[in-house]
């Protein structure tokens, strides 16, 4: 398929408060890529993920998801193409049970019984989830929640794979997990996180946001390399590229 | 009790479903409509009823038993929740002072017995709502509630209530300590912050609400929460039920403790 991009032209988004988080946002993403989304704290990047799936629509400008232009009338299209993993997995997992959470996508698009079952098991498979399966939320860490959220995800098999902050709650293996694990997927990848080692690892290219703006957009290699960009955008060089 | 320690025993009524008794694994159907019956039975009997109420007790002792229940931690919760029924029932002896009988040379009034009667209907009635949580696990509850007919606008709220509750008592837990932490003596501890407390709760609440219905819409929500969860009723469940509603019966139409005392009069003459 060709046609998995995602288009921001000129996006501009206010909160009710006033607060202008997006003034004119402008990129583009072509089907597979791997694209990561730096900035200081409140630059916009959860805004702009919001964006992604209608969650949030913009108030001037336009999002373009595939053919489909973003607004409240193809939000349910988009939702079939746009996988978004949020922040706090308490916040994504919403049911009682794993299975059913995990089962909630699925079951939404109208699936059968065995396919719903097939994609759960599927879904848990690849974030080694099976032995979940039965358990509340409430009594999983936090490593198992998030890799339960992201199978409620993958259940949908969406074209396109957004996430915030995928690592923050993570010990060290689990995120080796989590890297390993995102750099098997084909979709589009879409990662806003301020783990840049991660965003070094899974994605070939990297947006620095800042005040609402591109600040800068390029190969990952190229970009977090500069330390000066970095610095001024409350950033700094990967550990991975730090001398000790 | 610290608020840490309520939260791990509100975490123990949650844990003690997970059990694979006997009476864990009928089906959760069954469970439901059972209890439903065993309430109105109970309910059904006259304000000054005593005597008929008492082999009754033989349903809670039954699945304290075989599900494996302490009965300490049940009878705590029932003592926990008692001062409602105390407040509804503690005027009677005052209001009714009809008297009924006379023993061992007290008279005894009808408010009092009707005091007692409210008392022994409300350690049945708790306790086998109690019970029912203890020994079926809530989503199965929930999807038994479906299944019987119930809207399921109102089991979506009941699922909700059992996901979010632990999530919204550890969110109060973790703002407690922090108050704790930064109170020293009495200050600090006083009404006006406890208000603020709330408040604060109470909006992250509706943020959190906010993000949660997000997340619902971004896969699929469209206002009704689809089940998969095939229930199968078994021999078991029927026997279970059938024995119920027999015994049920029969304590509500025959007078059982007469029967016993008799029996015993009978062979101890």
């Amino acid at each position: 398929m060709s046609h998995h991009i995602i288009d921001f032209a000129d996006v501009h988004f206010r909160y009710p408060d006033g607060t202008e988080a997006l003034r004119g946002i402008r990129f583009r993403i072509t089907h597979g890529e791997s694209v990561g989304i730096v900035g200081a704290n409140g630059a916009g990047k959860s805004t702009l993920l919001q964006h992604l799936n209608g969650c949030l629509l913009p108030t001037q400008g336009t999002v373009t998801i595939g053919d489909l232009a973003l607004t409240a009338r193809t939000r349910r299209e988009i939702h079939k193409k746009v996988g978004i993993v949020f922040q706090n997995p308490d916040d994504q997992l919403f049911m009682p049970t794993v299975f059913d959470d995990v089962a909630f996508g699925p079951l939404n698009l109208g699936l059968d019984e065995a396919r719903v079952r097939e994609r759960v098991d599927t879904a848990l498979a690849m974030v080694n989830g099976l032995s979940l399966r039965d358990k509340p939320p409430h009594h999983l860490s936090a490593g198992q929640k998030s890799a339960v959220a992201i199978a409620s995800v993958m259940a949908m098999e969406p074209d396109i794979l957004a996430m915030d902050e995928p690592a923050a709650t993570l010990d060290p293996r689990s995120r080796r997990l989590l890297i390993s694990l995102l750099k098997g997927f084909t979709h589009s990848k879409i990662i806003a996180s301020h783990d840049l080692d991660l965003i070094l690892d899974v994605c070939r290219r990297c947006i620095v946001i800042g005040e609402g703006r591109v600040v800068a957009d390029g190969p990952s290699e190229e970009i977090l390399t500069k330390r000066e960009l970095l610095e001024a955008n409350n950033l700094e060089l990967p550990l991975s590229l730090q001398k000790r | 009790m610290t608020f840490d320690e309520r939260y791990f025993a509100v975490g123990r009524l949650d844990r003690l479903s997970y059990g694979r008794s006997l009476i864990h694994r009928l089906d959760p159907r069954v469970k439901v409509v059972a209890t439903l019956l065993f309430l109105i039975t109970v309910i059904s009997f006259p304000p000054h009823e005593i005597v008929a109420l008492l082999p009754f007790f033989l349903f809670p002792v039954l699945l304290l038993t075989l599900g494996g229940i302490p009965a300490g931690f049940i009878l705590r919760k029932i003592v926990f929740v008692s001062p409602f029924a105390l407040t509804i029932g503690i005027f009677n002896p005052v209001l009714d002072t009809r008297t009924v009988t006379v023993i061992a040379g007290l008279p005894i009034s009808a408010g009092w017995l009707s005091f007692l009667s409210i008392l022994l209907k409300f350690v049945l009635t708790t306790g086998a709502a109690l019970l029912l949580v203890a020994t079926t696990s809530f989503p199965g509850i929930c999807h038994a509630l479906r299944r019987l007919g119930f809207p399921p606008l109102f089991v979506s709220q009941l699922l909700f209530l059992y996901r979010y509750l632990f999530v919204l008592a550890e969110e109060a837990m973790r703002m407690t300590r922090a108050r704790d932490m930064r109170t020293f003596g009495r200050r600090g501890l006083g009404v006006a912050v406890f208000v603020r407390l709330v408040g604060v709760l109470f909006l992250r609440t509706v943020d959190r609400a906010e993000r949660i219905y997000g997340a619902m819409l971004s896969r699929g929500f469209r206002g009704d929460i689809p089940m998969l969860r095939k229930f199968r009723i078994s021999f078991g469940d029927l026997a279970f039920l059938a024995a119920a509603t027999i015994l049920l019966g029969a304590f509500k139409f025959y007078p059982v403790t007469e029967g016993i005392g008799r029996l015993a009069q009978g062979v101890w003459p």
